[in-house]
Formats: structure tokens, sequence, C-alpha cells
């Protein structure tokens, strides 16, 4: 077995085992510990696979930024274990089997017409964040222009949102 | 190196986890997690086809991707605080005013 495929192979199962983790652990702060460990997993798919831009965005928005905001919020509201209800054993018995479906037929698919997707020559001749930068400000300039008008009404949301209630 | 194809089963293993994680878990603030987890299956995706196909539109699509996911966060997190200021209680079943 040659060592990428060593590589990939070890965070692959990183990630699944992470993923896993979020689901089973019962506390908030443990599942976004565990959210946190899939994302740094896949930041080092991403190194592997040559490109190195989007895995130093993944590790510094989401498992800095993102994240930071999921554990600053668990610890406000002083989120506690998670309780079952009724009503949560109808979602266990009728959503799982219907998830796991969703996840089989997926991968069924990816493994029968995956074989047409042609693989690389070399991973590093295209990724250069040099590239990326002239891609983002001449043809995407326009989508990126309307992000940071997005980003500006994410900031007034969230501000209008969370903001006390005036008492008059 | 490591076929396309595995990312690609990677990616669908996690976004059913992602799915998985979104029905079965009760509390706000993990559901919500649950979405940036089937965000990030979509993005590992991407990124593998972009390699695959030797072009940089997939990495570049990535970055709107996780800009619109920390948007998302921002707002959603929002939201969590004012439901769970209002009910005082993180659990989804408690958030039943549309239920008849």
């Amino acid at each position: 077995m040659s060592a990428p495929l060593l590589v990939f192979f070890l965070l692959a199962a990183l990630a699944v085992v992470g993923a896993l983790s979020l689901i089973l652990q019962k506390h908030p702060i443990h599942s976004a510990l565990s959210l946190i460990v899939v994302m740094v997993s896949l930041a080092g798919l991403y190194l592997l696979m040559g490109a190195e831009f989007v895995a130093a965005v993944q590790i510094i928005v989401y498992g800095g930024a993102i994240m930071v905001l999921f554990v600053f919020v668990i610890m406000l509201l002083n989120a506690s274990a998670e309780e079952h209800t009724d009503f949560s054993k109808l979602a266990k018995f009728g959503g799982l089997p219907l998830a796991l479906a969703l996840t089989g037929l997926l991968a069924a698919a990816m493994i029968r017409n995956g074989g047409a997707v042609p693989n690389s020559s070399t991973p590093d001749a295209l990724a250069s964040t040099t590239d990326i930068s002239i891609m983002l400000f001449s043809t995407f300039v326009y989508p990126f222009e309307l992000t940071s008008f997005l980003i500006l009404v994410a900031i007034m949301g969230a501000l209008v949102l969370a903001q006390r209630e005036k008492k008059t | 190196m490591v076929p396309t194809q595995y990312y690609l089963i990677l990616s669908a293993i996690l976004f059913g986890l992602g799915a998985v994680a979104f029905v079965v878990k009760r509390n706000i603030i993990t559901i919500f997690m649950s979405i940036e987890l089937m965000l990030n299956a979509v993005n590992l995706a991407f990124v593998a086809f972009s390699q695959a196909k030797g072009k940089l539109d997939g990495q570049v699509f990535v970055l709107f991707v996780i800009v619109v996911a920390a948007a998302e966060a921002a707002v959603g997190l929002g939201i969590i605080i004012l439901t769970a200021r209002n009910r005082r209680s993180l659990n989804i079943e408690r958030v039943d005013l549309l239920k008849l």
C-alpha cells in the first residue's frame, strides 16, 4: 500500500469515527469537539489532494471561527446533556433506517459510477493559491462581491436576533 | 495516488452520518452541527471532483460554501439563543407552536 493511500485511510477513519462520535455523545460540547476532529481530518484530506488554500481556510474558518461560535453558544446557554422523550423513539426507529438507506444509496451510486471519474495525474500541478486568487477576482468576481453583501446581511440578522428586547 | 472514487465514498458516508445525526439528535445545537457536517461532506466531494477534472472551479466554490456556512452559523446561532431564551430549553420537542 502506497503512502498517500495509507494517509487517506488513516484520515478517513478519523473523520468517520469523529462523525459517529458526534451522534453517540450525549453532551453538546462533546459533539462539538468531535466535529472539530472531523474538520481537521478533512483539512488533512484537502492537503493530500493538493488543495493547500482550501485546507488552510478549512482550519481557520471552520475549525476556528465557526466551531468557536458553537462552543461559545453552548457555554452561553449552559447546555446540558440532551433529554430523550417518547417522540424521539419514533425518530430513531423511523428516521434512522431511512437515513442509513440514503447513505447506502449514495455510496452505491458512487461505487457504480465513480469508476468513470478520471483520476488526476499530478495533484500539485494545478492547485496553486495564485491560480485560485486570479480566478476568484476575475471569473468569480460577481459572486465574490455578492458574498460580502451576504455577510453584511448575516451580521445585521445576528445582531437583530440576539439583542435583548427593549423594555417599553 | 488515491482514487477519486474513495473520496466520493467517504463524502457519501459523512453526508449520511450527518443526516442520521440530524434525525436522531434532540438538542437544537447538535442538530445545527450535523448540518455543518453535511456541508463539509459536500465540500469534500467538490474538492475531489476539482482534483479529478484538473480545474480549480470546485475549490473556488468550496470557498463560497464556507462563507455561506459561516453566515448561516451566525444567523442560526442567533435564532437558537432567542429560542432558548423564550422556551428555557434546548430540546426541539419543546418548540411545538406549529403543532396541532
